[in-house]
């Protein structure tokens, strides 16, 4: 018998709940985000148009950084050419998903890759590699999934209306959260040698490359750190 | 108007970076060597957007000080990370650390100020 691969038969409700209660303290870190963003954005955007871009756009860091750039009055074109380079990383994270929704269909696959977030693909990546057989894994990811864009929409409606009453509230340093929470994601990975290789040259290259234009930095340092952790792992073999 | 042609365009590319991919994952054959590169990614993108905001409080320049109360908060948050793992306790740690360092300091500039 194999043990190594448990078959398991996890109903898809039960996957879909295990998944919500995994990215439980992710969506924590992200309510404030979240609120400040809607809070933030009311200065530059119409509550109509701050609410649209959390529904139809859905990504945090790009989310944060274009209403930066409007108060800053940059042009359109150039914010938009900004978020693609901000949200190239989840075509890294798309590509790593590759083996697991294969075999999806089409509508899985739309709704899956609409919803990927950092948080999201973190949290499902973990229970695609589990070594268990399970034929609902999918449901585990749209869980987690379903539940970060409940919260940021909802979040950022707190932010829009609420948020106007709270003095200061951009001076808080509430977009802090959303450090913590990745540095919580991250420790996990931190237990061989290549996998520490990547997190130190991925810091250091992110801070010399941070100059760069349209936040390019951001790509340069993950193509370093996994390049760095590749090259460690093959040395220590 | 403009906003509606910027949320429009942050949106649409935001959608063909994530799901063309996807969509074609049914034609795509990954070799086991690029499969554990991408083993990587997580931990590589994370850490890139995490370390600047973290030591570059002010957007341009690094700030190794106690000064800098991200960074205070961040080391609080390592440290329990690593102590329990616990995702929910470690973010917990490291916002009340953060805040209440940023308190600090503020009280300390009011008293010399």
């Amino acid at each position: 018998m194999d043990v190594s691969h448990p078959i398991s038969n996890a109903s898809p409700r039960s996957e879909l709940l295990a998944g919500a209660r995994a990215i439980f303290p992710l969506v924590v870190g992200a309510v404030p985000f979240g609120i400040i963003f809607g809070t933030l954005a009311a200065g530059s955007l119409s509550f109509a148009g701050t609410l649209a871009m959390s529904i139809f756009v859905f990504a945090g860091s790009s989310q944060f950084i274009a209403i930066g750039l409007l108060a800053s009055g940059t042009a359109a074109p150039l914010i938009i050419l900004t978020t693609i380079v901000v949200n190239l990383r989840h075509l890294l994270y798309a590509v790593s998903l590759v083996p697991h929704l294969q075999k999806l269909s089409q509508f899985w696959k739309l709704v899956l890759g609409f919803w990927l977030t950092d948080e999201g693909f973190a949290v499902a990546i973990v229970r695609y590699d589990q070594r268990d057989i399970s034929p609902n894994k999918h449901w585990y990811h749209l869980g987690a999934a379903l539940f970060m864009y409940v919260n940021w929409v909802i979040c950022t409606l707190i932010g829009l209306t609420i948020g106007r009453w709270i003095p200061n509230a951009a001076s808080w340093g509430l977009d802090f959260a959303m450090s913590v929470t990745f540095i919580g994601m991250v420790i996990p990975y931190a237990k061989n040698y290549p996998m520490v290789v990547t997190i130190i040259v991925s810091g250091i290259t992110a801070l010399l490359a941070h100059g760069l234009p349209h936040q390019l930095g951001l790509m340069v340092a993950a193509i370093a750190g996994i390049t760095a952790g590749m090259m460690t792992e093959r040395k220590t073999r | 108007m403009n906003e509606f042609l910027l949320i429009g365009g942050m949106a649409i590319v935001t959608f063909l970076i994530r799901y063309p991919v996807l969509a074609m994952s049914g034609r795509i054959k990954l070799s086991p060597q690029f499969l554990k590169i991408l083993g990587y990614v997580p931990p590589a993108v994370l850490t890139a957007i995490v370390v600047p905001a973290v030591l570059m409080p002010e957007g341009n320049q690094i700030l190794l000080s106690y000064m800098n109360a991200r960074l205070v908060g961040a080391m609080a948050a390592i440290a329990v990370g690593f102590w329990r793992k616990d995702l929910l306790l470690t973010i917990g740690v490291g916002m009340a650390v953060f805040f209440g360092w940023q308190g600090l300091l503020a009280m300390l500039a009011g008293n010399a100020g």
